[in-house]
């Protein structure tokens, strides 16, 4: 079984995100800001993270630098997931290391085709 | 089409006309257990009309006979569901073909025909493909007709623009970067994109098809709904469109085996099928 961690700070969109996910047959993994994400990912390297972009304490910009500098052997995927939605913010959390791109509101399809295309789905 | 044994919701003789127009125009079937679906797919439509039943635009249809409104009901109606990319691994191996078509014919473009294309993403999907190739532009580059029965979905499809929903469905986002433009909430693809796609409108089981000879035909997800009798008839189009050896692609879970001697299994490329040659004049590099 595949893992995801959701990143998110709204409980609202993480439990859609994990309903979701949870009928893909991901084991669903949740944290509510990139701090809490990293720490996530030390313990343990899921397979992919869904990352919100605003955040409290670190932003998914500043969670996939630190991701970057942290010298885990194995990066997840990680997959964007905000509602940033224009060109400058997905060529700039691409340039900067993001996977793949998904723009909220997504539904299901939306997301299992993104899964897919980062190879986790 | 009748319902022999359910009663469809509303009125059965208003749900019998309505399919029977869509048949008639189209070839697709509803499914008894589908009927259903006939009066969700037209509830905006009756909405916009000001009319309050099925029965009240049926007796609009059969006042009118001529003008539109025949057009609207077909288009509602019609199954248009599709995605970027559908099927990857069949889209690559296209690709694939078609270079090998490509080195065999380097003196001519290679033609192809996505029939059914719906929106347009599965010729935008191909035209995209052939780019990554190195196939897109020049005598390299495939000429590719797409064509579809229903008016609004070559209107969108000529438009080249998505919702965020479509636009996120099966397409990576760095071929979104590379291919599209934000256009007010929704994405539109860049006209030297859509360029590379001749569309036109082309009913399979009414229609010619295009003209000229192609090599590679896509017809898939259209023939799902369509009488055996119907698909015999439409292979026979789709065959007579086809150079000798050509390629038919078909969606998953369709297939021409049963319904007709003109096609047969591509040993070269799995899932695909031949054209028979009826002339041994040239052979084919597909065996
Ligand atoms: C489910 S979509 C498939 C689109 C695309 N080929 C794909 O696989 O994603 C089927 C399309 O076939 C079109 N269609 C249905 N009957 C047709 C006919 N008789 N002639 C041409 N197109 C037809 C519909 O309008 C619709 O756009």
């Amino acid at each position: 079984m595949k893992t995801c961690l959701v990143v998110d700070d709204s409980k609202v969109i993480r439990k859609v995100a994990r309903h979701i996910l949870e009928t893909l047959d991901f084991e669903v993994r949740e944290a509510g800001d990139g701090r809490e994400a990293l720490d996530s990912c030390m313990a343990a390297t899921p397979d992919v993270v869904l990352l919100d972009w605003n955040m409290p304490v670190m932003s998914g910009m500043d969670f996939l630098r630190a991701l970057k500098d942290s010298g885990l052997p194995q990066r997840p995927k990680v997959v964007f997931c905000t509602t940033e939605n224009g060109m400058a913010y997905i060529r700039a959390a691409i340039e900067a290391g993001a996977d793949e791109y998904v723009m909220k509101p997504f539904d299901r399809e939306t997301l299992e085709s993104k899964l897919q295309i980062v190879g986790v789905a | 089409m009748h319902f022999p044994n359910s009663t469809p919701p509303g009125s059965s003789g208003a749900m019998n006309l309505i399919s029977a127009l869509l048949e008639q125009r189209t070839g697709q079937q509803i499914a008894a257990n589908r009927a259903w679906r006939i009066e969700t797919a037209l509830k905006p439509l009756l909405r916009e009309k000001g009319l309050a039943s099925l029965d009240q635009l049926v007796a609009q249809l059969v006042a009118t006979r001529t003008g539109d409104l025949g057009d609207q009901v077909v288009d509602a109606l019609l199954n248009q569901e599709t995605s970027f990319f559908r099927d990857a691994a069949v889209l690559d191996m296209l690709v694939d073909a078609t270079r090998a078509l490509q080195a065999e014919t380097p003196e001519r473009k290679v033609r192809i025909w996505s029939s059914g294309c719906s929106t347009g993403q599965e010729p935008l999907s191909l035209a995209m493909l052939f780019d990554e190739g190195g196939m897109g532009e020049g005598l390299a580059a495939p000429e590719i007709v797409a064509t579809d029965v229903s008016p609004a979905a070559l209107t969108r499809a000529r438009a080249g623009r998505y919702s965020q929903f479509e636009i996120q469905r099966g397409l990576p986002v760095r071929r979104m970067m590379t291919w599209f433009d934000g256009a007010g909430g929704d994405w539109a693809a860049k006209p030297e994109l859509l360029r590379r796609i001749q569309f036109r409108q082309q009913n399979l089981t009414a229609d010619a098809p295009p003209p000229g000879k192609f090599d590679v035909v896509l017809c898939r997800n259209v023939l799902l709904y369509f009488s055996q009798d119907v698909r015999r008839q439409v292979f026979g189009i789709l065959a007579s469109a086809l150079r000798p050896g050509g390629l038919l692609v078909l969606g998953a879970g369709e297939t021409v085996i049963g319904l007709t001697d003109q096609f047969k299994p591509c040993d070269r490329f799995r899932g695909f099928y031949r054209a028979i040659e009826t002339s041994p004049a040239r052979r084919s590099a597909f065996g």
